[in-house]
C-alpha cells in the first residue's frame, strides 16, 4: 500500500516566488533575498549529494506546476528533446554563468566608481525596462542596488523563460535546462562518481 | 502484477523528481540528485510519471 502523500510546509514556497518578485517591484533591494535559491541548492548538492531543493524547495518549479497544471494554462505537449540534450544544457548554464559575470562585473564598476548605477531592469539581457521605482536610495553603497536591478533582471528573465516553456510544452520543461538544475545534478554526479570508485 | 513498467533513462533524466511526486505509489525517487529509480516491486505502470516527466527521460516496458 502506498502512503498518503502529505502536505508540507515547503510544498508551498510558490507562494514565496510570487512574493519575492512582488517585493522587488517596490523595494528592488529586496531582489538580494534571491540569492537563498542560489546557495541552498548548492549547498545541498556539495554537503547532501542530492537535488532536495529542487525536487521539493524550488518555489519557482512549484509555480509553473501550480500555473500549468491545477490551473490549467499549460499544453503539456512533449518538448523538442534537444531542450534536454546534454549540450543545450550545459551550453545554457555556460551563458547563464557568463551574463551572471557580466552583471557581477557591471556591479564591480558602481562600486570602484567607473559607471552610475543604472535604476533599471534588462528583460531578456536585452530590452531595458525602466525601474526607478523600486529605487529611491538607502543606507547601503549604490552597488548593492546595482546588483539587486542586475540580479532581479536575471530571476524575471529566467522566470518568464519558464512560463514561455511552461505553457508551451510540459509544466516544468524549465527544469530539463534551469541552470541551477544543471548545476547540481552535475555536482551530485561528480559526487557519485567518486563514491563509487 | 502490472504488466508494464516505469524505465528511467539515466542519460537523459535531469533528476527534477516530478515524476516522484506525480507517482501514486511512490515507486519513484531520485537517487543521489543524478536520476530517476523506479522501484519495480511496487510500479503499477501506470505511465503517470512518464506523462509529467518534462525530459521525456520515461518509458514504459513491458515486465520481463
Amino acid at each position: 500500500m502506498a502512503k498518503t502523500k502529505r502536505n508540507h510546509w515547503y510544498n508551498y514556497l510558490w507562494i514565496w516566488s510570487i512574493i519575492y518578485f512582488a517585493l522587488g517591484f517596490f523595494n528592488i533591494l529586496f531582489a538580494w533575498l534571491g540569492m537563498i535559491d542560489f546557495i541552498l541548492p548548492l549547498i545541498f548538492a556539495i554537503v547532501g549529494g542530492n537535488k532536495w531543493f529542487c525536487n521539493n524547495m524550488c518555489g519557482r518549479g512549484q509555480l509553473f506546476w501550480v500555473l500549468g497544471r491545477n490551473l490549467g494554462c499549460s499544453c503539456k505537449k512533449p518538448a523538442p528533446r534537444w531542450l534536454a540534450s546534454k549540450w543545450f544544457r550545459y551550453g545554457f548554464l555556460a551563458f547563464f554563468l557568463t551574463m551572471f559575470g557580466t552583471m557581477i562585473f557591471q556591479t564591480y564598476l558602481v562600486f570602484s566608481g567607473a559607471a552610475e548605477l543604472r535604476k533599471a531592469i534588462k528583460l531578456f539581457w536585452t530590452f531595458k525596462l525602466p525601474w526607478q521605482w523600486a529605487y529611491s536610495g538607502s543606507i547601503f553603497p549604490d552597488w548593492v542596488a546595482q546588483f539587486s536591478f542586475g540580479f532581479y533582471s536575471l530571476m524575471l528573465t529566467s522566470t518568464l523563460i519558464g512560463l514561455i516553456v511552461m505553457v508551451l510544452y510540459k509544466e516544468r520543461t524549465w527544469c530539463t535546462f534551469c541552470p541551477m538544475g544543471t548545476m547540481t545534478q552535475g555536482i551530485c554526479k561528480i559526487k557519485e562518481h567518486k563514491n563509487s570508485k | 502484477m502490472a504488466k508494464k513498467l516505469a524505465n528511467v533513462n539515466k542519460n537523459i533524466c535531469v533528476a527534477c523528481g516530478v515524476c516522484a511526486l506525480e507517482c501514486p505509489r511512490e515507486a519513484i525517487r531520485i537517487h543521489n540528485g543524478c536520476y530517476a529509480m523506479v522501484n519495480e516491486d511496487i510500479c503499477v505502470g501506470c505511465g503517470l510519471c512518464k506523462k509529467a516527466c518534462p525530459a521525456e527521460a520515461i518509458e514504459l516496458k513491458e515486465r520481463g
